[in-house]
């Protein structure tokens, strides 16, 4: 059974990893949209994957945070990744099978998954215009 | 959306859009009147008269991304599908109160669905706000306040990933209890 003095063992491990990890590295973000629109595509499910994600691999640098309305409905469930010190990228289309990978390759082992970016959709969909 | 859990997450990210520092979250399942009644209630910043009017219309939005808002219109069709009904109480200033109640057996009625995920997705989505989150069943009752959490957390921050899963399994072992 969950139970608060629990909580208080978590709070007390994070707090520790916290004072271990050097103050001055910044942490990366990732960023869900959670407006009406990602929610009807999906992006619950994303997020619970990414916090998945993030807790079994112990990423502890890593934040999972949520927005609003990014803009681009028809492209949700919609994931931005800010790394210190490199521009955003941005995954649409997202699912919790696409969040393993991009946590895997691109937050953990630091390569943007290219295929998965808004970049990306663009460009396929001027293909099928054309 | 496919269940209600995703239209009270929808709901309650408009309670904290509105500025609110307290989101109650209300789910009573009353099977033996029959009645599924939910209600998301904020201390924000609530509506004027012509606002309130109109919130109802897909058309209307305060978002500046896009000029449609279809959360309230999706919330209020769910409901009116299985003979029940959507009200908006708001005041400028105090907040805003929207109830919806469904007949609890009506074959159009959409399932509750994923809770404890909508509740780790609400609180999480808004470390900021504190939230209280009652769920009755048969009279039984599950009850969660975010302040309470806040109290043991001491500065750890509540979107923490290790806190987000507790939350989420929290909920759902407590929910569990109340459906044995």
């Amino acid at each position: 059974m969950k139970s608060l003095q629990e909580l208080e063992a978590i709070r007390n491990k994070t707090l520790n990893e916290i004072h271990m990890r050097n103050d001055r590295t910044e942490g990366i973000r990732i960023v869900v949209g959670m407006a009406t629109c990602g929610i009807a595509a999906g992006a619950r499910q994303v997020l619970n994957a990414l916090v998945d994600e993030v807790k079994k691999r112990n990423l502890s640098q890593v934040t999972v945070a949520q927005t609003g309305c990014i803009g681009m409905c028809r492209l949700e469930p919609i994931v931005e990744v800010y790394m210190p010190g490199e521009e955003k990228v941005t995954y649409v289309k997202m699912s919790p099978e696409k969040v393993a990978r991009v946590i895997s390759e691109h937050i953990v082992n630091k390569k943007a998954i290219k295929e998965f970016t808004v970049g990306s959709a663009e460009q396929q969909d001027k293909e099928e215009r054309e | 959306m496919k269940e209600l859990s995703l239209h009270i997450l929808d709901i309650a990210k408009n309670a904290t859009q509105a500025g609110a520092s307290l989101v109650e979250i209300t789910v009573d399942e009353d099977i033996l009147k029959n009645r599924l009644t939910i209600s998301i209630k904020d201390n924000g910043r609530g509506m004027s008269k012509e606002l309130l009017q109109k919130v109802k219309d897909p058309f209307t939005t305060t978002r500046t991304t896009r000029s449609v808002g279809l959360g309230i219109p999706f919330f209020e069709m769910a409901a009116e599908l299985c003979g029940g009904k959507l009200s908006i109480d708001s005041v400028e200033g105090k907040g805003t109160n929207i109830t919806a109640w469904f007949e609890y057996d009506h074959i159009d009625r959409q399932p509750l669905g994923d809770m404890p995920s909508t509740i780790m997705a609400a609180v999480t989505g808004s470390p900021e706000v504190d939230f209280i989150y009652r769920h009755v069943i048969c009279g039984k009752e599950f009850l969660l306040d975010t302040r309470e959490i806040k109290k043991v957390l001491k500065g750890v921050p509540i979107n923490n990933v290790e806190v987000a899963t507790w939350l989420f399994e929290y909920v759902s072992e407590g929910l569990n209890m109340l459906r044995r």
